[in-house]
Parts: C-alpha cells; structure tokens; sequence
C-alpha cells in the first residue's frame, strides 16, 4: 500500500478528481494550503502596491491506494495537474509514501479491503 | 454645468433670502422654536453616523490580519463607549460651552455633566440633541486614528491616549471650527468637519505612525488583508451614515441638507470610478480594495465642501482626491519609510487638505452664498495648516507623556502572536466548528 501525498494548483482539483474517477479512484481527501516552491509569488496589488507574494495558495491531495492502483494515480494526477501543453513552473509535485496501515473503522476491515 | 445646478441654486437661495438657517454650528442666543421636522431628521442623522464608527471597525478590521481583527474592532468601539463618556462629562462643554477659558481657543466648564444642556431650543433643534449629535463626530475622529497604529499598540496605553486626545486636541479644534473659535470668527468654511475631523485625525495619524514605528516585517513581510469583504461592507455603513453625517451638518431639513446629500454621493461615486481607473491603469486590473479606497477618499474630501459646492463641483472634488490620494498612497508614501497601517494619513489626511483647499476655490454662491475665490482658498490653506501643526505637535507630546507611563508599544512577541490573543484572550476565528 501506498500514501500518494499531491500539491497542485488549486483550480486543477477539479480536474484531477475527474481523472481519478475514470480510473476508478475515488477515495482522496483535499485541503486548502499554502506553500512556496520555485515558482515564486503571484504579485498582488494593495491600494496600487505591488507586493509579491512569499506564500502561495495550493491545494493538497491525498489518497490511499493498494500497489495496483499507484501508476493509475500517478497518471491521473500528472494528466489533471498539468496546465498548459507542457506544464508549467508552480503545476507542483507528487510525494509517494509507503502506508504502514489501513483500517476501515465501520468494519474493523485491515489493508488491502480496508481501502477501497 | 450651469443649467445642472440651477435647480439646486433656487432652492438655495430661496432659503437664503428667506433667512432660514443662520449659522447654527456658531453659539447663537437667538431663541428659536424647535422645529418637529429638524428634530426628526437630526435625530435619525445622529443614529446614521454613530453606525460610522462600526463601519469604520469592520472596515479597518477586514485589511488587518487574522490574528488582529478582534483587536480594531475592539479598538474602535471602545472608543464610542470612551468617548461618548468624555463628551457627555466634560468634552461637549470644552468644545460648545457658553464661554472661554482661553479666548478662541476652547470654551469653558459650564455645562460639563450636561449642566444646563435640555430640551430648550438650540436653532431648531433641542439643545441635548445638538449635544449628542455632535458628540457622534467627536467619537469616530479618534476611531479614526485607530488605522494608523492597528497591528501593535496596547490597548492600555491607547485608551489613555485616547481621552487625552479628545480632551486636548479635538475638542478645542471643534471649538475652533464650530464652537464660536477663531477659526470660524476667520471665515474657514468647513461644513461637515473635513478639518475638525479628517485633518485633524489624520495628522494625528501620521504623528502617531512615526512615534510607534513600523509593524515588524514592514514593508516586505506583512499580510494582505484578511477579509476584503468585510472592508467592503464596512465602507457601505459608512457611505450610508454619511449622509447623515454631511446633511445633517446643516441642523435642517431643507434645501441646504438635500444639496449636502446629493454632492456627497456624486463625490464619492466619482472618486470610487476614479480610483479603480487609475488602478486598471496602472496595475492593469480594477482593484477592489481600490475601489473602496477611492470611495473613502472621496466622502472625506466632499465633507468641508458639502454645504458650498454643486454637484458638478462635487465631481471635481471626488476625482481629485482619489488622484491625489492614490498618487500619496501607491508613491510617496514608500518613499518616506513610515508606517501608516491602513493609510489613514494617506486618505483622511491628504484627501481632507484636498477637499478643504478645493471647498476655497469651488464654493458656489448659489449654494450657500460664499463665492469661490483666491482669498477664501488661502484661508482654507490657513487652517489647514493650523490644524495640522496643533494636531501633530500635541499627539507627540501625548504620546510621549502616555509612553513614560505606559509602554505604547507591545513587545516584538506580543505582536507576533497577535493582538487578539495579547490585547484581549480572544479569537477572532475559531478553526474547528
């Protein structure tokens, strides 16, 4: 089992899901963050100030999925994520780890039927 | 231009040949009957810009950050209970009483616990409702200041600074102005308090700004604002109590207040167009900060020149300022190093001395019967400058006097953490529901 931990833009969300979806994924818990990479800030003007931003706002992904289904994320992720024809600096990264354990809390269900 | 303020000139002059509203902001022993109509409409103006001030809270409080939204709010109506209680002992007598302790200067303690301020007529109104609708403005001309110090002060040290402030600087410029001072005696024509109020307070903004230093992390590491729809709900409360805070500057309901209500608003529509123009210009994108920011400029700029310009007039007065100011805000002021949190000085400041000094020369005749001209600017530039140097010099010296005693200014920790948590053990947003 694997814990694929996804920053993206925040308006790919959508888009991610959607492919997720058709690779049959659709487990993933997302959140509202904010981080920096070297994509730098997107300026914002205040009262004609142009102040460039440290943080930048991103969103994060996270799904749980047994060994067969890590490619199929990846490729959903990658294909969601990207804007653009050839993505673009800020399009973000995706973090495998390995997952110790799942445990449904209903059923009491261990691994591999646990997450589904 | 000329054919647009004629109706508004016939109603003004009407009421001017017809004697009705002597200058009722000077002492005037006249007896008067009360008028039911005047009375209603002071009444509800006197409601109308007491909601300013919360206005201005939530205003102020949607630019600040999270951890320090609780802390404006509390700053701001802590002053309308601080204040009201200051006017009410001995404030409204310093500034309107029946005589002076020093001559011009300040009036006297005759009617200090409202001692002899009833229901007798004062111009058309009762006496007590004058009272209070005056004590209205001087609560948000110190609320006012709270822009410039927001993100750091002690909340101690600022409610001492504060009665201290309305004690010694505002209530003898109001006595100035409007109480029988030598301003008024000038002939300084300030209708609805753009020198009593937006001068004033934003002088003593810039002053205050420079006593308590920047917030750490200035310029560079500060956050955006944490809520703009609030700052922008709170600029509606305050366009509305406006009104009531102009029109009913005139104590009346007649022509004068309907000509009042109208040039406020056409100034503040074309200071708010004015300003998002510029930043569609220049930025490249409309802003809605500075929209807003426009539209404050502009309500601040028409108050001297409410009472005296036409509608067209109104719309000079409006588009200047958002000019002026936002060439202020956007370049010089970086240039100086100073931080004015939320730009009261840069606004209230720089857009009062604008509207005073545009009241000189676009006061029109028909209106109020004061005809623009070069002499009346230089008198307008002259109690600007009055004013400005009083209100600067006597925020330094409180504050430093207040300083001895306690520290205006949290430690570097307390404001990292934040006012709400340091000021007041609160939050203003819980994270969990």
């Amino acid at each position: 089992m694997k814990y694929i931990i996804a920053v993206i833009q925040p308006e790919r969300v959508d888009d991610v899901l959607e492919e997720l979806t058709k690779r049959e994924i659709h487990l993933a818990t997302v959140s509202n963050i904010v981080g920096r990479g070297r994509q730098k800030g997107v300026a914002e003007v205040y009262r004609g100030h142009v102040e460039a931003g440290s943080l930048l706002k991103k969103a994060k992904l996270e799904i749980a999925v047994n060994e067969d289904f890590v490619d199929k994320a990846i490729e959903a992720i990658m294909a969601g994520a990207r804007t653009g024809d050839d993505g673009s600096i800020g399009d973000g990264k995706i973090f495998i780890l390995e997952l110790a354990e799942c445990i449904r809390i209903r059923t009491g269900e261990r691994g591999k039927e646990a997450i589904g | 231009m000329t054919a647009i303020r004629f109706s508004w000139g016939i109603a003004a002059v009407a009421t001017w040949l017809f004697g009705l509203p002597a200058d009722l902001m000077a002492q005037d022993d006249v007896p008067a009957a009360i008028d039911s109509g005047d009375t209603a409409f002071i009444l509800i103006c006197a409601a109308m810009v007491l909601l300013m001030t919360p206005g201005l809270a939530f205003f102020y409080g949607g630019l600040v950050r999270r951890k320090n939204m609780l802390s404006v709010l509390m700053q701001c109506y802590f002053i309308i209970g601080l204040i009201t209680l200051q006017w009410v002992l001995v404030g409204y007598s310093l500034a309107f009483g029946p005589g002076e302790l020093i001559k011009g200067f300040i009036g006297n303690f005759d009617y200090v616990g409202l001692k002899g301020v009833g229901m007798e007529a004062k111009g058309t109104i009762p006496h007590v409702l004058f009272m209070i609708f005056q004590g209205m403005f001087a609560v948000i001309t110190p609320a006012l200041i709270v822009g410039a110090f927001a993100e750091r002060v002690r909340f101690s040290a600022m409610c001492v600074f504060m009665v201290l402030w309305a004690t010694l600087v505002y209530d003898p410029v109001c006595h100035w102005v409007w109480g029988g001072g030598f301003m008024g005696a000038d002939g300084a024509l300030d209708f609805a308090g753009g020198t009593v109020v937006h001068i004033n307070a934003g002088v003593a903004a810039l002053a205050f700004a420079l006593f308590i230093g920047p917030r750490k992390g200035y310029p560079d590491k500060v956050s955006p604002p944490h809520n703009l729809p609030f700052a922008v709900l709170g600029t509606g409360i305050l366009w509305f109590g406006w009104f009531g805070f102009n029109a009913g500057s005139e104590l009346a309901a007649d022509g004068i207040a309907a000509n009042a209500f109208v040039v406020t608003h056409v100034a503040t529509a074309a200071a708010l167009v004015t300003w998002a123009l510029l930043d569609w210009i220049i930025n490249k994108k409309p802003t809605v900060l500075g929209a807003i920011t426009g539209a404050v400029a502009g309500l601040v700029a028409i108050t001297p020149a409410s009472g005296f310009v036409t509608p067209m007039g109104a719309i000079v007065v409006g588009a200047g300022s958002s000019v002026i100011c936002y060439f202020f805000v956007a370049k010089v002021k970086g240039k100086f190093g100073y931080d004015d949190t939320l730009d009261v000085f840069g606004v209230h400041g720089i857009g009062g001395v604008w509207g005073a000094i545009a009241t000189g020369f676009l006061t029109n005749e028909a209106v109020n019967g004061t005809a623009g001209s070069f002499k009346q600017t230089m008198i307008q530039v002259e109690s600007v400058a009055i004013t400005a140097v009083y209100s600067f010099v006597m925020t330094m010296i409180l504050l430093a006097l207040v300083n001895m005693v306690i520290k205006v200014r949290l430690t570097d920790r307390e404001e990292l953490i934040g006012l709400d948590l340091s000021d007041h053990r609160e939050a203003a947003y819980t994270l969990l529901d």
